[in-house]
């Protein structure tokens, strides 16, 4: 099967809220593009969208303007074939269903036989590393563990784009840490592309091949900052630490702050 | 363990002995009348010489309100799901729900009595399934209606039909608002069971020998009969709580 060079083609992507409390231009005229296997993050302050952006490439909403293109087709059709997995910022889990059972929900959606499901589940559950929690309820699991077996969910079909809204976002900072370092082993070894919805500059910076700085009112693309780190296999707790990592990290705050910024620009410090 | 399991209980208990003590202490005292209020002593002495009586009339009670109580909910939930389905059918279903449960059993049980005739049990089943609907109908309902947004979210990246989506999340997502409508429906189902009665027909339930000993001026027994309504009622709500405890564990706290 080959799938095309470009998971997400925004061109021009404009969204309008109408409401009885008048209208709300979420986002305006934003292009981007992410290419198969490549890790992107979108961060900027509250409201500024991204949850918006996220949703329209998942076919949750429909654009209000432009032209939204997800591996050659029309999101729709992506979401149809199955092509991304997506997680929330809840986990969102079925409460009333195992976690193994969690896991193959969108297996059985999509027919996938009992027993291919249950082997699924479990592989997936031991890469997050939740093995022996395949007949936990949900509740019994700490906030943490609900995203990861989130994240198998959003896994379980393979897909090759994943859609990822501030998933870590109520997780505190060892645990959040230590899923960065989980999802790019995941996100590497499975060579899908990834959109993360993120508030951390650091986190952006730590998993992204490129982070897309959004300001609000209207929701809009302010800059591009590439980020060359090592590659996402090879990047480890150490490079926190690293030079590299500060001055993309510096380069993403000025941009966010809206130091005077080229649209796109790079950072290499090796 | 023990010790909450005694302090759960010992309350209720001590509250009912006090209770107790206190209406006897009140009826011999105060020289009260039988028929206004018949003393502890004097129920638990007719309770004795009728036990047999009481026992077989809550049976029957007990059966009328069981049958009334499961055909009034099987339909009540199956209607929910209509109306969660299709728009016109709740618009159709829901002032119907509203209605009915308004609708006075003083109204309702001898018109019943006169369709089906008096020997029948079927009069008083009907009683207990009318009362019994509009609560678990009013709450699936709404139970069916409160799907989370992140779960509508999940199906529709999943492009799940809405039969699936029914399966996965709507009905499983529903039950503890179905619990919660049979809770109240429970004791309802009882006392309808009891009242509908009143309206003559067959003598062999607590309502009917509750109105007959209290017409041969035999206050104490009537009393006896109104402790079996009670336990009966008990019962109901009892085994209700613990069947929603068994289903509803799994959704956690
Ligand atoms: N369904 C909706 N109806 C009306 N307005 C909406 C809707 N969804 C989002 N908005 C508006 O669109 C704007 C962008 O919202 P969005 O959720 O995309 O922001 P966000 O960047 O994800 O913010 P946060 O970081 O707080 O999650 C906000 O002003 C919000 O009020
Ligand atoms: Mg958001």
């Amino acid at each position: 099967m080959s799938t095309p060079a470009t998971a997400v083609d925004a061109r021009g992507v404009g969204k309008v809220f109408e409401s009885r409390s008048g209208t709300v231009t979420a986002l305006q005229d934003v292009h981007l593009t992410v290419a198969a296997g490549e890790f992107v993050s979108l961060i900027g302050p509250s409201g500024c969208g991204k949850s918006t952006l996220l949703r329209l490439v998942a076919d949750l909403e429909e654009p209000t303007s432009g032209e939204l293109v997800v591996f050659g087709k029309p999101p729709r059709a992506a979401r149809e074939a199955g092509d991304y997995g997506i997680t929330f910022q809840q986990a969102g889990l079925l409460p009333w269903r195992t976690v193994s059972a969690n896991v193959q929900l969108p297996l059985e959606l999509h027919g996938v036989g009992r027993r291919a499901r249950a082997m699924r589940a479990a592989e997936l559950l031991a890469l997050v590393g939740l093995a022996e929690f395949a007949d936990a309820f949900p509740h019994q699991l700490s906030g943490g563990m609900q995203q990861r077996v989130a994240i198998a969910r959003a896994l379980a079909e393979q897909p090759s784009l994943l859609l990822m809204d501030e998933p870590f976002g109520a997780l505190d900072e060892m645990t959040r840490e230590h899923l960065q370092t989980e999802l790019l082993r995941i996100s590497a070894s499975s060579g899908a592309a990834v959109l993360f919805v993120t508030h951390s500059i650091p986190e952006a910076v730590y998993l992204s091949d490129r982070v897309v700085v959004m300001s609000a009112r209207p929701g809009r693309i302010s800059g591009i900052v590439d980020v060359d780190l090592a590659a996402a296999a090879d990047r480890t707790e150490g490079l926190r630490e690293d030079a590299a990592f500060f001055a993309a990290v510096t380069a993403v705050r000025e941009v966010l702050h809206g130091a005077p910024a080229p649209a796109v620009r790079g950072v290499d410090v090796r | 363990m023990t010790a909450a399991l005694a302090r759960r209980w010992l309350a209720p208990a001590l509250v009912g002995v006090v209770g107790l003590a206190l209406w006897q202490t009140l009826v011999v005292a105060a020289d009260v009348k039988p028929y206004l209020l018949p003393s502890p002593t004097a129920i638990a002495e007719q309770l004795g010489q009728v036990r047999p009586l009481v026992w077989s009339a809550t049976l029957a009670t007990g059966a009328n309100a069981l049958v009334g109580m499961l055909a009034g909910s099987v339909t009540a939930i199956l209607a929910a799901l209509l109306a969660a389905r299709s728009r016109s059918v709740d618009l159709l279903l829901s002032p119907t729900a509203a209605a009915v449960s308004v609708m006075p059993i003083v109204a309702l049980a001898p018109a019943l009595n006169t369709m089906f005739g008096t020997t029948s049990n079927t009069p008083r089943r009907l009683v207990v399934a009318v009362v019994v609907f509009a609560p678990v109908f009013v709450t699936t309902l709404r139970g069916l209606r409160q799907v989370q947004p992140v779960h509508r979210d999940l199906l529709r990246a999943y492009a799940a039909t809405p039969r699936q989506a029914a399966r996965t999340v709507t009905v499983p997502g529903a039950v503890p608002h179905v619990f919660s409508g049979l809770r109240v429906a429970s004791a309802t189902a009882v006392v309808a069971a009891v009242v509908a009665e009143y309206f003559g027909g067959l003598q062999n339930g607590l309502g009917s020998r509750i109105t007959a000993a209290a017409a041969n001026s035999a206050y104490a027994r009537a009393w006896a009969f109104v402790l079996g309504a009670i336990l009966l009622g008990l019962t109901f709500y009892v085994v209700t709580l613990a069947l929603e405890r068994v289903v509803t564990r799994r959704h956690g706290g």
